[in-house]
């Protein structure tokens, strides 16, 4: 092989840390792929119901909520959509979110043998999760259907959606990632905040009885708010969203990304350093 | 990484360290959770102790060459190593590689249990940084070396930990790696498996594949390597032709 075609790695020139992530993750793609895989393969393997399960484990909640909470929500109008569409929503946000920090975890002892794109990991979770949030949503057209909910031409707004969600969970997955590397502590402290933040958000109790019982601030600076609102206008309102709405979440969205990726790429050259 | 012309590495060199130096920060007590740093934090005692595990090291590894590390335990060796692999950014000074740098995974590192065989061929094929067509034209290959055929379909929680080394060595060492890195790794699998390797090493290196070779043993350093390379305490306290070295060295340990 001819040397001056190799790659060179010069220490001294590299670019910055968010750029030479991105670059890398670019040529390890199909990486990303094979974990999404490895995720998909060792959930699903040796389960008999499989798939299923995705589908299963909203449903079930979902029946359970509306058992409880269809009296005391009585004027929502088919309950059982409204949080299906909420629940929809908080499982991608705290599963991928969850999973980020697990799979970052489980590749650090590889980050310590060989170079890796360290977001790699992180990308992978977010793939799982708009795999398993795609599943989510025929339990959901289930529903809809049995609820005589009708489907708009609204919902093809899903894919927008979808991909601000990603970039959000996204954005905090790195951040949460960058640091429980070296406080793996904070894990469990993230399950708590999570119970806290799936009450503060309107998941099962709808937005306006949240903001009749505490200060509407709180509503408008829970980001995944946002979110929520326009997943349920779209579905379950059957209404496209105004544009201040979706504005306000693209740039939630994408600023919160911007700000894991800059932590995330600047806290894992330490990462071998941690020893 | 970026693919522009050589203008500071001697056509030569493979591996150029300039004044390498890294300095590890340990904390005072072992403060593994956020709680404790969150508690130590308010009452100022996080303080930290560096560790110089690397001392402004110079070095150059000539193109084609295998080139052997020995020390003790905590000599530096691994971080050499990790330096050289871009695992590790140096805290002070340069290094500059050529070519694709090859750290050999540790024994089923990587593996996922859950799978199969095959899935863990193409797991471990895109950790190395392959793609997927590239694993798919070694794939053949990759199952006649690692001899496990007949079980490559069935999960790897089901494999004896020599049927993992031999699969994980089958991947490393299907592609010709321009620089590779081996840290003990070869004493694993049964005999027959590690002439098998040292075969495949050989025949990389007639190709012109550059070698870090890190070792304890001063018998398997000076018998495959050309130079070698005395560390200890993140010093430099030989370096020459891999003979003379580890003599030193043996004299030294008093064996």
């Amino acid at each position: 092989m001819e040397n001056n075609q190799k790659e060179i790695y010069d220490s001294s020139k590299r670019g910055h840390p968010a750029w030479e992530e991105l670059m890398g993750l670019l040529r390890y793609k199909d990486l990303v792929f094979q974990l999404v895989r490895r995720d998909m393969v060792s959930r699903y393997k040796r389960s008999a119901l499989g798939v299923a399960w995705t589908m299963l484990n909203p449903l079930g909640t979902m029946l359970i909520l509306t058992i409880v909470f269809s009296r005391v929500f009585g004027r929502v109008e088919s309950y059982p959509v409204f949080v299906l569409t909420g629940l929809i929503v908080w499982n991608f946000f705290s599963q991928t979110t969850r999973h980020c920090m697990d799979s970052t975890l489980w590749g650090s002892g590889l980050f310590k043998k060989i170079y890796l794109p360290r977001t790699s990991f992180i990308i992978s979770s977010i793939g799982t999760g708009i795999v398993n949030f795609l599943f989510s949503l025929v339990p959901l057209l289930i529903i809809m259907l049995f609820t005589g909910t009708r489907i708009q031409l609204s919902a093809i707004m899903l894919p927008v959606i979808l991909l601000l969600l990603s970039f959000f969970s996204l954005g905090v997955g790195l951040l949460l990632s960058a640091y429980s590397v070296f406080f793996p502590d904070i894990a469990e402290m993230y399950t708590i905040v999570l119970m806290a933040w799936m009450y503060l958000s309107p998941v099962i109790v709808p937005e306006e009885t949240l903001a009749g019982i505490m200060n509407s601030l709180i509503l408008k600076i829970n980001p995944l708010h946002y979110l929520i609102k326009l997943f349920r206008l779209v579905l379950y309102e059957g209404i496209f969203p105004p544009m201040s709405l979706l504005l306000t979440a693209t740039g939630i969205s994408f600023a919160m990304f911007i700000i894991g990726w800059l932590v995330f790429t600047k806290k894992s050259d330490e990462f071998a350093y941690y020893v | 990484m970026s693919k522009q012309k050589i203008n500071n590495l001697n056509d030569n060199f493979d591996i150029v360290l300039e004044n390498v130096t890294v300095r590890y920060q340990l904390p005072d007590e072992q403060v593994r959770t956020f709680k404790e740093y969150a508690i130590n934090f308010v009452q100022g005692k996080n303080k930290k102790r560096s560790f110089l595990a690397l001392d402004r090291i110079n070095l150059k590894i000539v193109s084609g060459e295998i080139f052997g590390v020995i020390g003790r335990n905590g000599a530096g060796k691994s971080t050499l190593l990790k330096v050289i692999s871009r695992v590790l950014i140096p805290t002070k000074g340069r290094v500059v590689t050529r070519g694709r740098v090859y750290p050999m995974l540790q024994v089923g590192a990587g593996f996922h249990h859950e799978l199969t065989g095959k899935e863990n061929v193409y797991l471990n094929g895109t950790l190395l940084g392959h793609t997927r067509s590239e694993i798919e034209e070694k794939y053949q290959d990759i199952i006649e070396f690692s001899e496990i055929a007949d079980f490559i379909n069935a999960p790897v929680r089901t494999y004896s930990s020599g049927m993992q080394a031999r699969l994980g060595f089958a991947v490393a060492f299907a592609w010709q790696p321009e620089v590779l890195i081996l840290d003990e790794v070869l004493s694993v699998g049964d005999v027959a498996f590690q002439q098998k390797c040292r075969n495949r090493m050989q025949e990389y290196r007639k190709n012109g594949t550059t070698t870090v070779l890190v070792s304890h043993s001063p018998a398997i350093i000076a018998s495959l390597c050309e130079r070698a390379l005395w560390l200890d305490k993140g010093k430099i306290i030989a370096l020459g032709k891999s003979d003379k070295v580890t003599q030193g060295y043996k004299t030294k340990m008093g064996v």
